[in-house]
């Protein structure tokens, strides 16, 4: 398989990052190339094989459903870009 | 003082003979004599690193008594550090000034250790040289048109420069090993889950893990009790009693089955590093440790499905990065999603933003079962190519890298050929073993090989002590770039 340059355009948007046509047309040709390499993966006989998403078999932690952080707001909101009456500020999204 | 391994710092301490305000000075001076010939630090404090040094100081006046108490220790700046600038190595966090802990470092605040700095490193851990800092690039000490490995190349450099007696690293597809050997220190990832990735800014969940870089096997055992232990507040983290990693260090290691897969031999090793491992396996057959030829037949997928699995999980985790809670916001939006669009955009280098699109797409619709499952699918073949080869042998020794630090600015225009500079440490990662490199020697332009040691979970004592036994053997862990030492 290879990637066009719509589909990098349209993966760039799916992530969020503005990406002009020269970053583009520089990106899709080193994503081709690391697909071939990707691609390889289709040759290894997986039939009957379960998916391994995690280095330890182990489960889920529970604990008791109780509030056990204290708050923080104020210590975490000094590092936002822009935060008024502790609520952080986005650009108007609804008119 | 600056080649002291840190039992004798520790003694020199505890005995009154330097105190950890003299032993921090030493240090910084070096580090900052160094530094803007190599890079290996984003940020140094002096006035920061004093104040612990004196706090330390008067717990020791006050009898108190641990390995680690006053001895400065760097720490990678993946390392979330309160009231420290902790970037990533990223212009996304260039300001980031932590408002809380790793549980790393709350470990190292509480065992007395002294911070001297936060190291370089790749961008959001993602490299294989040092090269992806938005800081600038680490330099080889052993050679400074060589890079360190990444993407704890600032760890590294550090220690081999002897800017710092140790420093902690994080290793997700090599990240610990790779510099390690290339900048001839000693360096051990743990099996997954034994250090907390709390405050640790994450890169590939799964696969990420902390650990130590150090001048000797000793060293970083040292580090390691103090690194290792539960932590509620990752969810991975495992629940075990408290290991001792120096437990076994002066342990025999006559018997000891050393497994040497085929596969890690094979094309693409360098002669110059391949001549140096086996001289090391030499050494240890002399030891009485017993060669086994095993086999890892799905080495050559290790690659391939890291680059799908670390990708999604990095999209996703890196996400968060928005320019709303944290971190960069561009100056220069009208709206929401461009506010998002050109935060993302300025605030990631180029390949990190790489990874994000490739994980965007392996996890986009249509192409998950093809991609993303397909390679969590070979992923358990990866780690059942290990669970039989254990069955065979106690450790897995091999090369680190299948060469010496290559030069600057040689491969970072190939993401391929960077990529596959991990060919033999990302399968660990895959499987969630522990590893480590040991120095083993020199190869071409005088630059440092490693040895890779590769144990069965939770085996870190056993392969510390043939690391450790081979270091009784050899004194590769002692040499030093003579021009800067």
């Amino acid at each position: 398989m290879s990637l066009s340059l719509d589909d990098v355009q349209r993966l760039a948007l799916l992530a969020r990052i503005a990406i002009s046509q020269e970053e583009a047309e520089a990106a899709l040709g080193q994503l081709n190339d690391i697909f071939t390499l990707i691609e390889q993966l289709q040759a290894a006989d997986t039939r009957g094989v379960e998916p391994m998403s995690h280095a330890q078999d182990v489960s889920q932690r529970l604990r008791v459903d109780e509030a056990t952080e204290e708050d923080s707001h104020v210590r975490f909101q000094q590092v936002a870009p822009q935060v008024e009456a502790d609520l952080y500020l986005v650009p108007k999204v609804i008119e | 003082m600056l080649n002291q391994g840190i039992s004798e710092l520790g003694a020199a301490l505890r005995e009154r003979k330097v105190s950890s305000r003299e032993l921090a000075q030493q240090f910084l001076q070096q580090a900052q004599r160094l530094n803007s010939q190599l890079n290996a630090f984003i940020s140094l404090d002096p006035e920061k690193t004093l104040a612990e040094a004196d706090a330390a100081d008067r717990r020791l006046a006050q009898g108190e008594s641990h390995a680690l108490l006053g001895i400065p220790i760097a720490h990678k700046d993946v390392f979330c550090t309160e009231g420290w600038l902790s970037t990533c190595g990223s212009r996304m966090l260039a300001n980031f000034r932590s408002p809380y802990d790793a549980h790393v470092i709350e470990r190292f605040k509480a065992a007395g250790a002294v911070n001297l700095g936060k190291t370089n490193m790749d961008e959001f851990a993602m490299g294989s040289s040092n090269e992806n800092s938005y800081f600038g690039p680490v330099k080889n000490p052993w050679d400074q048109r060589a890079v360190p490995g990444g993407s704890s190349g600032g760890s590294a450099c550090a220690v081999a420069a002897r800017m710092t007696p140790a420093a902690t690293g994080t290793d997700t597809g090599g990240s610990i090993r790779l510099p390690a050997s290339l900048c001839g220190v000693t360096g051990i990832k743990p099996t997954y889950g034994v250090v907390s990735r709390y405050g640790m800014i994450a890169y590939a969940s799964s696969l990420d893990q902390g650990g130590p870089l150090g001048k000797s096997a000793r060293d970083v055992a040292l580090l390691l009790n103090t690194m290792a232990g539960f932590d509620a507040r990752d969810s991975t983290s495992l629940e075990r009693p408290a290991d001792d990693y120096t437990r076994a260090l002066d342990r025999p290691i006559a018997g000891l089955k050393v497994g040497l897969p085929k596969e890690y031999f094979g094309e693409g090793l360098g002669s110059d590093v391949r001549a140096a491992v086996e001289q090391a396996l030499t050494e240890l057959r002399r030891s009485g440790c017993e060669p086994v030829e095993i086999s890892l037949p799905n080495t050559p997928l290790c690659v391939p499905a890291y680059y799908v699995l670390a990708p999604a999980e990095a999209s996703s985790n890196l996400a968060r990065f928005d320019g709303v809670r944290y971190g960069y916001r561009t100056p220069h939006y009208a709206d929401l999603k461009e506010m998002y669009q050109r935060t993302r955009a300025e605030g990631f280098g180029v390949e990190v933003k790489r990874r994000i699109l490739i994980g965007a797409y392996v996890l986009s619709h249509g192409y998950y079962d093809a991609y993303y499952l397909k390679a969590q699918k070979v992923r358990r073949l990866i780690a059942q190519d290990f669970a039989l080869a254990f069955k065979q042998c106690d450790v897995i020794l091999g090369p680190t890298s299948p060469t010496v630090a290559f030069d600057l600015g040689s491969k970072n225009q190939d993401p391929v050929q960077m990529y596959l500079t991990d060919i033999y440490t990302i399968a660990v990662n895959l499987a969630g073993l522990p590893g480590m490199s040991v120095p083993c020697g020199f190869g071409d332009k005088g630059r440092p090989v490693g040895l890779q040691i590769i144990g069965n979970y939770f085996s870190e004592a056993r392969m510390l002590n043939l690391a450790h036994r081979f270091q009784q053997l050899t004194d590769w862990h002692t040499r030093a770039p003579d021009a800067l030492v």
